[in-house]
């Protein structure tokens, strides 16, 4: 296979360009020292409307969310435009759960959804309960970013056997590391308009040029529920089915009410200048929905085309998430599909860079300080979370490099499942104080553990392998300890996450009631209720440079 | 406790702060969530641009999510006491009437 030479080019000159904003960030409205989290981590907390909806925007739809949605219409059908709903719910969901917690996040001074959790139940084995499960589905998530980086640069012709395959791959995450090391947030957030920009051009022209070149809707729609006449499967086709109705709304549900639970997530909202600018971005965020919805369509477009996905030369495996990539390739000229691959590429880059930011920030306050060296100095936290981000984003290329990719998707999809485990501490802490710490450290315990049995018993049949390999569980084989099986016979399956997450609930609930029975003391509360409504400006709340204190 | 923050200053809270502020608007939060009910649009026509019901219903539906927050979001403007532009503190008798929701 040949290098594509406009296409790389056009590819090079726009990371340049990212790559020096990346270090040129940090000059970008700068506090008076990088040396505290506020400012490395949160990007000073003053982030105004736009720079959080590129920041965010950049941050959920990545690039691996424009790759591999597509390639998940184009296999499976209906069942993966699931993405489209989740992204439209889960801006009403959120809308007043988001407020509340920057409001005691900005009065506080807390970086983290843990530290929140800290300082609600003054507990900091709940705490490290709640940073661990975010970094570990938060890392995942950036080895993914690297899928989706490396899908592009090998449709370009780097794609050559071997560890010198993933090469540029590495060079790309080794510029990436230093200048997040040195600008923090502000890099990503500056790169995210560059990113932005670029996947909105692509995505409108292609939607308006692709269908028209392809025949119209019509005969697209045509050649895809051909294609899936076709095969044996009974779950893929136009529309779903009456066993994965279920699913679909639970994994909708249930990827919405995990969204905001992320870690980087958290970090770009905690970025936000006030809660006036986090209700506007609840209605400018969908934006993105929209366009998400679009580009999945490009699925279908990719059947219309007869695009073959890849093969990997370095696993040797047919490569699903080149399916956009190659459409691309084929169907635009070279300096378009040079920019359409940039705009992914550089997708990669914002919220991995976000990703581990946010995955650093846990461990400083919530692992390191609490655990490691209680008199850390804010400039201490700053020093030691730029230390982690570049050994995250290290891991990630390891990860990717040693292991097959496939590990990351497998292991991004029990991210999910984890990461919804922390609801009840997290988001249901934000309005009451009613569950008992350790009640939902138990609910957690067992939550987890029923989310990775059922997902251990999920085999995927296109790959052939035994178990995690989807996250959609039959009805029928749920039971209570097997000696009673409510939905025998049913065809229907449901999301895993959504499923443990119920149990999570009620066992955080049953141990709550034993718990305040027994009159068990549930902490203390560092919090006050004026806390959750604070807004910029209030007396509460203090200008940050006061509290970085230079 | 580990978590830096400095003293806060010393000031009476005001007892009128209520534990949960609550606005009849946000109840418009609910409707979205009429894309859970996947039978509802689970069908192939009527099309629209030869794309099949499902899908471009699913599309049309951003637009109901972003009417649904941008509604809420003004109705309840007033709940929150908006200051752009620097660190100004507000005067206490100003707190009282933005705090005092």
């Amino acid at each position: 296979m040949t290098v594509k030479a406009t296409e790389l080019i056009i590819f090079a000159i726009m990371f340049g360009t990212v790559t020096v904003m990346g270090f040129v960030a940090s000059r970008w409205k700068p506090g008076t020292t990088l040396e505290h989290l506020d400012e490395w981590g949160l990007g000073g907390r003053k982030f105004g409307s736009w720079v959080c909806w590129f920041l965010i925007g950049g941050d959920v739809y990545t690039a691996y969310t424009f790759v591999a949605v597509p390639a998940l219409l184009f296999s499976a059908g209906a069942a993966g435009f699931f993405a489209l709903p989740y992204t439209i719910v889960v801006y009403p969901i959120v809308f007043m759960p988001l407020l509340r917690i920057w409001s005691v996040c900005r009065v506080h001074g807390y970086v983290t959804q843990a530290d929140f959790v800290r300082g609600r139940y003054g507990s900091p084995t709940l705490a490290l309960l709640v940073a661990i499960t975010g970094i570990a589905a938060t890392m995942p998530y950036i080895a993914l970013q690297l899928v989706g980086l490396e899908a592009v640069l090998r449709t370009m012709g780097l794609n050559q056997a071997g560890w010198v395959g993933h090469l540029p791959l590495f060079l790309a995450f080794v510029i990436l590391a230093l200048y997040t090391y040195q600008s923090g947030l502000r890099a990503p957030a500056l790169i995210a308009f560059v990113k932005d920009i670029l996947i909105y051009l692509v995505v409108v022209v292609a939607v308006l040029y692709l269908p028209i070149k392809l025949g119209g809707w019509d005969s697209i729609f045509g050649a895809a529920d051909a294609k899936f006449q076709q095969t044996q499967s009974s779950a893929d086709g136009l529309l779903l089915n009456s066993g994965n109705q279920l699913q679909y709304a639970t994994l909708a549900l249930g990827s919405a009410l995990a969204l905001f639970l992320y870690p980087h997530t958290v970090t770009g909202v905690l970025a936000a200048r006030s809660r006036h600018v986090i209700k506007l971005n609840m209605s400018a965020l969908p934006m993105y929905s929209l366009l998400l919805g679009l580009m999945a369509l490009l699925g279908y477009c990719a059947i219309a085309a007869g695009v073959r996905p890849l093969q990997n030369a370095a696993t040797g495996g047919s490569d699903s998430s080149t399916i956009v990539p190659v459409l691309f390739d084929q169907q635009f000229p070279d300096w378009f599909a040079g920019l359409a691959f940039a705009a992914i590429g550089i997708g990669a880059l914002v919220p991995a860079a976000i990703m581990s930011i946010a995955a650093s920030n846990l461990w400083t306050r919530n692992i390191y300080k609490e655990y490691l060296r209680r008199d850390a100095t804010p400039e201490d936290e700053a020093r030691q979370a730029k230390m982690a981000s570049l050994l995250v984003k290290f891991g990630a290329v390891v990860f990717i490099v040693v292991i097959n990719p496939q590990y990351a998707i497998d292991l991004q999809l029990i991210g999910g499942v984890i990461i919804l485990q922390i609801l009840p501490a997290v988001g249901f802490s934000l309005y009451t104080r009613w569950f008992h710490r350790h009640a939902l450290i138990s609910g957690w315990i067992v939550g987890m553990l029923y989310g990775l049995w059922m997902l251990y018993q999920v085999p995927n049949p296109g790959t052939g392998r035994q178990h995690f390999g989807g996250s959609a569980y039959p009805l029928k084989d749920v039971s209570l300890l097997g000696l009673w099986s409510p939905f025998e016979g049913s065809n229907k399956s449901i999301y895993v996450g959504f499923a443990a997450l119920l149990v999570n609930i009620v066992v955080a609930a049953l141990v709550t009631v034993i718990l305040h029975q027994i009159k068990v003391f549930n902490g203390t509360d560092a919090t006050d209720p004026a806390d959750y409504y604070a807004e910029e400006g209030d007396e509460t709340v203090e200008p940050v440079y006061e509290r970085v204190g230079h | 406790m580990s978590l830096q923050r400095p003293p806060r200053p010393q000031q009476p809270r005001q007892p009128q702060v209520p534990q949960l502020q609550w606005n009849r608007w946000n109840l418009l939060l609910l409707i979205p969530l009429y894309l859970l009910l996947t039978p509802l649009y689970n069908r192939v026509t009527p099309k629209l641009f030869g794309m099949p019901f499902f899908y471009w219903f699913q599309l049309a539906s951003v637009v109901v999510g972003v009417l649904v927050t941008a509604l809420v979001y003004i109705m309840t403007r007033e709940d929150d006491y908006v200051v752009t532009g620097g660190p100004d503190r507000l005067n206490v008798d100003a707190l009282d009437e933005g705090a005092g929701r």
